[in-house]
This record gives structure tokens, C-alpha cells and sequence, in this order.
């Protein structure tokens, strides 16, 4: 995908972070091992680095979200960055403004980087196709295509709880089809080296040809969870419902919920996972959700340490661990 | 007093004639091939040595955006970049501001390209009232302003009682109609052929099932009415079993590819480049295929440019929401010449797909090179490189797929009715 050279710069090192897709394993294993310097930032009493002090950061939400938005504006803030929120959907598209024009007045502002949610499909990449040199773009989730800090953070989180992905089993469950947790999740699996990637769901609900990304398709989720080391549950939206896709949220969670019985059948030091936010009794049953094997919370908090290990690579400042961080990740 | 192309190969894609020979052109029809008339005196003697003579190309659907989006392009813009490109004729697409379901609308576009003295220019009429698939157009005072055919485009009619009835009325005013084969519920979500390389995108897709139920109504309509239909733009290989087979049931069907469909598949949309995004859409590289051999065989009567100029905003968005369509009138001509190239099929095959089959589609006797033909031809040097760039683009419309890609053969001389149109061989006379 061109996205993989769009989003590197000419020695290779990261620009902008639109897709997992066409990234190396080592790449992701430097955000991974950035992430987990940043990590200690939010146990401190002071939570807060200087990497980003001076920088602007400009979150541009196209499409409502409370959980991305707010652990981005975290990290920015956590890097000393000052951030910009912007809900787009409610200000200047309704006033019938270009994607293009919103663009260049927000460099117009001096922004040193965007963080773009969008309801449609390769928006992060046409924006970094559109921004000034200067500017880097981050993708916080296009369309159904990716959402690659999530992928990440689930990615963090598992390495940290499972120590490797070599002989993983991992089960994506739920609506892949309209999914760019799962897309990015898949392709994150694959680079890292995840031997079974699973996708579990009924066929209105996976995708034509997804077999193409290196997944195993199954249809029952007893079969698909069956020894899993990782089961991740995907949202169900109400629309999915009235698109006629699903005849009930009833049925769904009859045939596909999560509950304790069938967790049983994954491997017995099983983690559950979720992007959130969690419908309780839709996909995954409280006891479950609220369960001893549920790193949902986790994932929440490792969410800011990964953005903030991203933000800091695509401005540049990632190899402060290397050339003295000082005052930085470790400092004070 | 007449013009003698001098020393050029006329190819005849009507017969097996191919010859380097000298073509006679008099009171706008071909008089003589290889040997003056009887009296026949020459105003103009042309040196095209080396190049090829041949009938000027046809686009059954050119999207001429006038009157309503000039700021897209123009009748005269188009009509010049079509002779340009060795295009003679084009069909233009009821889509306009207003719809061309009125004569008054036929009229002004007539008028408006016989002043262009670009490309021969004839309406296809709307089939319904707004194109909205409601209400029947008024086909009788169509036909006799002039409209060739009619069609209500790619804007699926839903309701089957309205468009069995639209081609039964067609069938009685004795109207061809351009039926874009989609299941409308299939289609309207859709931006690209659903595959892998969609699910991988993310862009939600558009089934074969889409085209193949389409086709099944229409062809089902047709056998029932009677009408002369033109399947316009087919773009799967399980299409052309049931076109193979309404033509064993003898129905009054021909049918059609869009070139784009010949040399793009949806892999080409990978890196989410709108260019590529075009209704119907790219389908897989087995489609292509099987498209090709159904242009050898004939199942596939003929190849059209279905040219779909746009403004720069309309493609500077992300991919589901830009405008589908893509410029190809500049490219129509060496396109066609690199798939014979590549040896999808040969030369004789594409001018007839090209420019004879069109011609017969429509009911008109050009796409001929022999004697009474009308001389509405172009000369083309099937060696010349050039690189499509928006400056090497005649066209408005700068959403031309191949931006930046090197082509081989190149239009350099149109006449349409005896008269040259176009001419970059004087230039170079005069240089």
C-alpha cells in the first residue's frame, strides 16, 4: 500500500502514522518499546515530559469519540504539547467548508501535527497527502479502513500480559466487517508475528476476501475462541441491527456474546479484550467484562502511553531514551 | 476540388482492406482508395507516410457537462479534445442542468457543438422525466430533435413496472435504449467492486451479484418489449454468459465495455487515488480477462472511452466521497493501440470495437474506410510517445488515470465530413 511509503520519511523513520499496514516489525516494535519508557509518566505525581513543549497539537474529530479524543489530548498534554480540540462535524463541514479549506486554516494556526478522526476510509492518508512538510498527521481511525494507535495499544497490552506473540492464538470477534480496530489489529498481529489470527462472526458481518489479510474465518464462536490466548470482542452498533444485517441484539448475544461458559473454552490463561466502548449484554456478557481475565481498563491506560510514544516518534523526539532524556521520560 | 491523404496504411475495419495506399476525399465522403476519381482534383495534397488512416474513433457516452457544469468542461472544450485524440463522433449524456429530457435541450446542444467545429456531437435523451425513474420521457419529440438513443444512465429505475414500461414505449417510437445494468439495492452503498482489495480499504463494496441481477432484469424486459437495447459498460466475465446467451435467443442486444474496465482492476484503487473511482466500478484482473476474450469473440460488440470529465475539487477528498468518473477522451486512442500491444487483440478489432461498431449501434453509416463512407477520420502515428500530464491533456477534465504514464501513438490528423478538424502534421510542415 503506498500509505507505507507516504508515511516514512526518506531514512525510513516515521512522519506520519496513517495505517499499520506496509510498516516493519521493527517499527512497531520501537513504539512498543517507546511506549513502555512513557508508561511510568502516568504513575508519577507529576505526569508530565517536556518532549513536545512549544509544539501544537490539533485534534480534529470529523466524527464523535470521548475515549480517543480524550486519552490523545492526554498524551499531548502529558508531552506538554498544547492541543487544539476541534469537533469538525458540528463547526465548519455543516458550513459547507472544505475538507482542503478547514485544512489550510488550521496551518494557517501554526499546528505541528493533526490527529485526524474521520468517518470515511483513507481521509487520514488524503490529509497527509494535503498538510504542509512540516505538519504530521495521525490517524485516531478512517472509516472502516484503520486505527492503528488502537492496534497498537491492544498490541502493547498483550505483550506485556503474554510476554510475546510467537504461538499466539488470537480471536477477533464480533463486526469485522465494519471494523478498523480489527483491520489495523490483523495487520499488527501479522508484522509482530502472531502464527493464528482468527475472525469470528456470522458471514453479514465479515468482510469479502478478508482471508487475503492472513486470517482464518469462523462462523461459530465456540470453534473460533476454542484454545485462544486472546479473545478481542468488537463493538455491535444498533445500525448494523436496522440495516438489516442482524435480525436482534437478543440473537446476537445468543449466538456471539461472550459469557463465562464459553470463555472457558479459550486457553485457560485467556485475556479478553475490547476497544470499547463495551455493550454489556450485547457482545459480552458483565461477568466477563467485569471478569478476572479482562484487561479492558488496561487497555484504556496503555492507550495514552502508546499515543504518547507515537506522538513523540512522528515529531521527531522518539530517540530522546537514546541521546539523553534529560528531564525526559526518566527524569525527576 | 478535394484532399489526397498521400502514401498512408487505410485500415477498413467493415472488410479485410488494410493498405498502404493513397485515400481521395471529396464533398466530405471518401471518393477513392488507391486511385483518383474520374476528374477528380486535389486542393490538398497530405504527406501522412508512416502513419495510419483510419475512421475516427466514437464514445457512446461522453459526459459533455454543458449545459449546467461548465466549470467541469464544455461542448466546444470536449468537442476539441475529442478530434484531437482522433475521436469523431460523441454521444452525449442526458445528465446534464437541465436534464436533457426536452428538445429544447437537444437543440442547444447541437447548436452549441456545430458552432465548436470540434467532434460530431449526438444526444442520447433521457428516458425518464429528470432521470428520476417516475415518468416517461417524451421520446417521440426526442427522436425528432435528433436524440440517438435514450437512457436513464447509471441512475438504476427501482421500480420494474416503470422501466418495462419505458422500454416498451422506447420499442414503439422505434428508440434504441443504453441500459447501465445495476441492481439498485446492491449498488447504492457501494464505491468499488467488493473484493478483497475493498475489505482491505475499507470502502464499503459493490457485488458482481449488482450487475448480473441488473442484466437478468434487463434482459428479461427486453425479450418481453422487444426494444433494441445497448448494454452499456458491462464490467463482469458472468455477464457475458447471459449476453452469449440472449444473443443465441436472437434478442435485439449489443453491448459494450468502458476501456477503463480493460486496462484497470480494483487493485489499481490500493492506494485510495480517486481517479480510479468510477461507476460502474473496476472489477477483478479475472473480469478483465475475461472481458478481453469477450471483445475477441464478439460477444462484446464494442469499446468505449465513456468519458467523464471533472473539476479538481470534485476528486480532492477522500475516495467514497468524490465524484465517480474518469477523463479518457485524450487517452482513448493509445490505450486502445497498447492493448493491441499486448496482444489482447488485433488492430482490425479494436478500430471495428472503436469506431465501426458504435457507428452500427447507433443506426448511422460511418466507421467505414472505403468509397461513399463519410470521411470522418483520423491519422495516427503508432509509434509517437507522449506522456499524459495536465498539460498534454486537451481535455478540461484533468482526471485522467494515466497522469503520468508514457504512451505510445498519437493522434495526428482528424477530418470529420471531408473537413480537417484537426492538424498537427502542418506544425510540423512548418516547422
Amino acid at each position: 500500500m503506498r500509505a507505507g511509503n507516504l508515511q516514512l520519511d526518506s531514512q525510513g523513520r516515521l512522519k506520519h502514522f496513517l495505517a499499520i499496514e506496509g510498516l516493519s516489525c521493527d517499527l512497531l516494535t520501537q513504539i512498543l518499546d517507546g511506549a513502555e519508557r512513557f508508561a511510568p509518566v502516568g504513575d508519577r505525581a507529576v505526569k508530565k515530559v517536556p518532549l513536545l513543549r512549544g509544539k501544537t497539537v490539533a485534534n480534529l474529530f470529523f466524527e464523535p469519540s470521548t475515549r480517543t479524543r480524550t486519552t490523545f489530548d492526554l498524551a499531548a498534554k502529558r508531552l506538554s504539547a498544547d492541543v487544539l480540540n476541534l469537533n469538525i462535524e458540528a463547526s465548519s463541514a455543516k458550513k459547507g467548508e472544505s475538507l482542503g479549506d478547514t485544512l489550510r486554516n488550521l496551518e494557517a494556526m501554526q499546528c505541528d501535527m493533526f490527529v485526524v478522526r474521520h468517518q470515511t476510509s483513507g481521509a487520514a492518508e488524503f490529509i497527509a497527502r494535503q498538510v504542509a512538510p512540516h505538519i504530521s498527521v495521525i490517524n485516531g481511525g478512517d472509516g472502516r479502513h484503520e486505527h492503528p494507535t488502537q492496534a497498537m495499544l491492544d498490541a502493547f497490552t498483550i505483550r506485556r500480559l503474554k510476554r510475546r506473540f510467537e504461538g499466539l492464538t488470537i480471536a477477533i470477534v464480533g463486526d469485522v466487517a465494519h471494523s478498523r480496530v480489527a483491520r489495523s489489529e490483523i495487520h499488527a498481529f501479522r508484522i509482530l508475528g502472531v502464527p493464528d489470527i482468527r475472525v469470528v462472526g456470522p458471514k453479514t458481518l465479515i468482510p469479502v476476501g478478508i482471508e487475503a489479510m492472513g486470517v482464518t474465518v469462523h462462523h461459530a464462536l465456540e470453534a473460533g475462541i476454542k484454545g485462544a490466548d486472546v479473545v478481542i470482542m468488537l463493538r455491535l452498533q444498533q445500525e448494523r441491527m436496522q440495516s438489516g444485517l442482524l435480525p436482534s441484539g437478543h440473537e446476537y448475544f445468543r449466538e456471539y456474546g461472550l459469557t463465562p461458559t464459553r470463555l472457558r473454552l479459550a486457553a485457560p490463561d485467556a485475556i479478553v479484550m475490547h476497544p470499547g466502548p463495551i455493550n454489556r449484554g450485547v457482545e459480552i456478557d458483565s461477568a466477563v467484562a467485569d471478569g478476572g481475565q479482562s484487561v479492558i481498563l488496561q487497555q484504556v491506560t496503555n492507550g495514552i502511553a502508546v499515543r504518547m510514544a507515537v506522538m513523540a516518534m512522528v515529531m521527531g523526539t522518539q530517540s530522546l531514551s537514546q541521546s539523553k532524556p534529560t528531564g525526559g521520560i526518566d527524569g525527576d | 476540388m478535394g484532399i489526397r491523404l498521400v502514401g498512408g496504411r487505410a485500415i477498413d475495419p467493415g472488410s479485410e482492406f488494410d493498405e498502404v495506399c493513397d485515400v481521395y476525399i471529396e464533398d466530405g465522403l471518401i471518393v477513392g482508395l488507391g486511385r483518383a476519381p474520374r476528374g477528380f482534383r486535389a486542393r490538398r495534397e497530405i504527406v501522412v507516410e508512416g502513419l495510419v488512416i483510419a475512421p475516427g474513433l466514437v464514445d457512446l457516452g461522453c459526459h459533455l457537462r454543458e449545459p449546467g457544469f461548465e466549470h467541469k468542461a464544455t461542448i466546444a472544450s470536449e468537442s476539441r479534445a475529442a478530434v484531437r485524440g482522433g475521436v469523431t463522433l460523441l454521444c452525449a449524456t442526458p445528465d446534464t442542468h437541465p436534464i436533457l429530457d426536452t428538445p429544447a435541450v437537444a437543440e442547444h446542444i447541437h447548436q452549441r457543438a456545430s458552432a465548436a467545429r470540434g467532434a460530431r456531437v449526438k444526444c442520447i435523451g433521457a428516458l425518464t422525466v429528470g432521470l428520476k425513474g417516475e415518468v416517461l420521457a417524451e421520446m417521440h419529440a426526442l427522436k425528432a430533435a435528433g436524440c440517438v438513443a435514450i437512457s436513464n444512465l447509471e441512475r438504476t429505475i427501482e421500480d420494474t413496472a416503470v422501466l418495462k414500461n419505458a422500454m416498451a414505449y422506447a420499442a414503439s417510437a422505434g428508440l434504441t435504449i443504453f441500459l447501465h445494468s445495476e441492481d439498485y439495492w446492491l449498488g447504492r452503498q457501494g464505491y468499488m467492486h467488493e473484493g478483497p482489495t475493498s475489505t482491505r480499504l475499507g470502502i464499503p463494496g459493490i457485488p458482481r451479484a449488482a450487475e448480473i441481477i441488473g442484466l437478468y432484469r434487463d434482459l428479461t424486459l427486453i425479450a418481453d418489449t422487444g426494444v433494441r437495447a445497448h448494454l452499456c459498460r458491462i464490467t463482469t466475465g458472468d455477464a457475458l454468459k447471459s449476453i452469449a446467451e440472449a444473443r443465441r435467443a436472437q434478442l435485439p442486444v449489443t453491448a459494450d465495455t468502458s476501456l477503463i474496465n480493460l486496462l484497470y482492476t480494483d487493485e489499481d484503487v490500493g492506494g485510495y487515488d480517486a481517479n480510479f473511482h468510477v461507476r460502474p466500478p473496476l472489477r477483478a484482473a479475472r473480469d478483465r480477462t475475461a472481458l478481453k476474450t469477450g471483445i475477441k469473440r464478439g460477444t462484446l460488440d464494442a469499446i468505449s472511452a465513456y468519458h467523464e470529465p471533472h473539476d479538481t475539487d470534485a476528486k480532492a477528498a477522500p475516495f467514497a466521497l468524490t465524484e465517480a468518473g474518469a477523463s479518457t477522451l485524450d487517452t482513448f486512442l493509445s490505450t486502445l493501440l497498447g492493448l493491441v500491444a499486448e496482444g489482447a487483440f488485433d488492430l482490425r478489432t479494436a478500430l471495428r470495437c472503436a469506431s465501426l461498431a458504435p457507428n452500427q449501434i447507433l443506426g448511422l453509416s460511418g466507421g467505414r474506410l472505403c468509397i461513399h463512407a463519410p470521411a470522418d477520420l483520423c491519422v495516427f502515428d503508432p509509434t509517437a510517445r507522449w506522456e499524459v500530464s495536465a498539460r498534454t491533456l486537451s481535455s478540461q477534465g484533468k482526471n485522467n488515470p494515466l497522469t503520468g504514464i508514457s504512451q505510445i501513438g498519437r493522434n495526428q490528423l482528424t477530418m470529420v465530413g471531408g473537413s480537417i478538424v484537426f492538424d498537427a502534421l502542418g506544425k510540423k510542415r512548418s516547422a
